[in-house]
């Protein structure tokens, strides 16, 4: 299933090349606005929320709850589950359910983050915490 | 400023082709281009402007060219690439022009063929190193809302099912639709799961085909053969999950452009008598109703249960055609067939079986990309002269 998937390497961009640094080392990185204190996903230099550029980067604690998920029964990769997981931080973020019974998920349940390789930097995933 | 009253469709027509191995996406387009020039009572050389989206190959200007459209007369051109709503939006941006004197006569094109050909290619966004891995498709981007719908608010796979119900009862009348049986709530739950929680008849169907409209000014429009039509509110927004805050996927961005589109046609929810409603799943209407305000947020379940958008059963009836649940879904973009069976209807051209007594009053309305990650929305609100 998931763990013979192949998925693709982040193409990465001097926007977010710091983000993609931090997940080879196994961080998992947000962005936090040092203006109006909000932080957000996924990482921008200008915040979303007030325009300023003041933005710097947070290593999350990597977990939250999931906030919606739904689990696609075939493709030609296998069955996947893909979601919404709102980081203890505060942002909601797209991520795929790995390395657990996929018919068990819950709308609330807790997870983590774990890294899987590409051929470039590693990618985020969540996992029962 | 308004375009209330501005904007008149004069020409629609529907491709009655579902699957097109013998003939070009280009060819479609013409094809589409034609019937709706000629419904109109039109020439090609009358057109003045034009619009189109991503599935017309190689954008406006290759469009233009190939249409034959006559470039001393085209004076307004609209590439406007909102996914499936992209043509209830052009309908607004051609009254808009049409009001400011930018064009007279606009033709509006949308036309492919998933089922045997490729699909335009869509450039990536600034989100794609964050998300394009983790395979968010139509059927789980949809299904996220659904589970979560159902997880806020109680909602039932049963309740979902009868929007399906209700499409099938009208597909049995229109001999073009791919599927025509009529099927009951237990058929749809009795579906293989495709993406939880949405079963595979909770889906829409794929298709070949298109459809065109001409729009048009009062002036022209009264000077034509074909029943008055016009436009009498437009709305359009976009929504996101915006830096992941407060994110909530159980409303769309219909919950600003249907507002939009009736404080502009001075007419609530309660007025209209005929519903096309953008059905690519069958939760995409049931969100859609409730941030149009046909019901409360929350309330989408109770309200079509029940038969409640079966044509002569429910109080609103909607897509007469079959929809993109049963009838078609060309190019995978609902937005144009929604104008065009509301026209119908506007017209007293639906078919008999599922014509609405007395419809003067309907709405047309789409969504386009994915209502669980971002997307846009669009409404129109039309009324027979």
């Amino acid at each position: 299933m998931s763990e013979a998937k192949k998925y693709p390497a982040p193409v990465t961009n001097p926007e977010t090349a710091a983000f993609w640094e931090a997940a080879k080392q196994g961080k998992f990185m947000i962005k936090r606005c040092t203006a109006c204190g909000e932080a957000h996903y996924f990482p921008r230099a200008i915040c979303p929320f007030c325009y300023s550029d003041k933005t710097v980067w947070e290593e999350s604690s990597g977990e939250g709850t999931i906030y919606t998920y739904s689990l696609m029964r075939k493709s030609p990769t296998g069955p996947y589950a893909i979601g919404y997981v709102t980081l203890k931080e505060g942002p909601s973020l797209q991520t795929n359910f790995v390395d657990c019974d996929l018919t068990t998920l819950k709308i609330g349940q807790k997870v983590k983050v774990v890294f899987k390789p590409t051929d470039g930097a590693p990618l985020p995933f969540f996992t029962p915490a | 400023m308004t375009i209330k009253g501005k904007a008149y469709i004069a020409g629609i027509f529907e491709h009655p082709t579902r699957h097109a191995p013998d003939k070009s996406t280009a060819q479609l387009h013409a094809e589409v281009a034609k019937g709706a020039i000629e419904d109109a009572g039109l020439s090609k050389d009358d057109v003045d402007g034009y619009f189109c989206a991503g599935d017309a190959p190689g954008g406006a200007w290759p469009m233009v060219d190939y249409l034959g459209l006559n470039t001393k007369k085209l004076r307004h051109v609209d590439s406007t690439e909102t996914g499936g709503c992209s043509y209830i939006i052009h309908l607004g941006h051609a009254a808009e022009a049409i009001a400011a004197g930018k064009c007279s006569i606009a033709l509006i094109t949308l036309a492919g063929k998933p089922r045997t050909g490729a699909m335009p290619p869509r450039a990536a966004g600034a989100e794609a190193d964050f998300e394009t891995a983790y395979g968010a498709t139509t059927h789980n981007a949809y299904g996220m809302c659904a589970m979560r719908h159902m997880h806020d608010y109680g909602t039932t796979s049963e309740q979902l099912a009868w929007i399906k119900v209700a499409a099938s009862h009208h597909a049995q009348y229109n001999p073009h639709a791919m599927l025509k049986d009529v099927v009951t709530v237990e058929d749809v739950l009795n579906s293989p799961m495709i993406s939880d929680p949405l079963h595979r008849m909770d889906c829409c169907v794929v298709s070949d085909g298109g459809g065109a409209l001409i729009v048009t000014t009062p002036e022209i429009a009264k000077s034509l053969k074909k029943p008055l039509v016009k436009l009498i509110g437009h709305g359009e927004a976009m929504k996101g999950p915006r830096g992941g805050k407060d994110l909530d996927l159980t409303y769309s961005a219909g919950i600003w452009s249907g507002p939009r589109a009736f404080e502009e046609a001075g007419i609530t929810p309660k007025d209209i008598k005929y519903a096309s409603i953008y059905d690519s799943f069958t939760i995409t209407v049931l969100m859609q109703l409730e941030d149009l305000g046909f019901c409360k947020k929350g309330e989408g379940g109770k309200f079509v249960a029940d038969g409640n958008l079966i044509s002569g059963v429910g109080k609103l009836p909607f897509n007469t055609d079959g929809g993109g649940l049963c009838s078609n879904h060309p190019v995978n973009r609902g937005g144009m067939t929604k104008i065009l069976e509301a026209v119908r209807q506007l017209r007293g051209e639906a078919h008999p079986k599922v014509q609405v007594k007395n419809c003067d009053l309907a709405i047309a309305h789409g969504t386009g990309g994915l209502l669980g990650v971002r997307h846009a929305a669009s409404t129109a609100i039309l009324e027979r002269v």
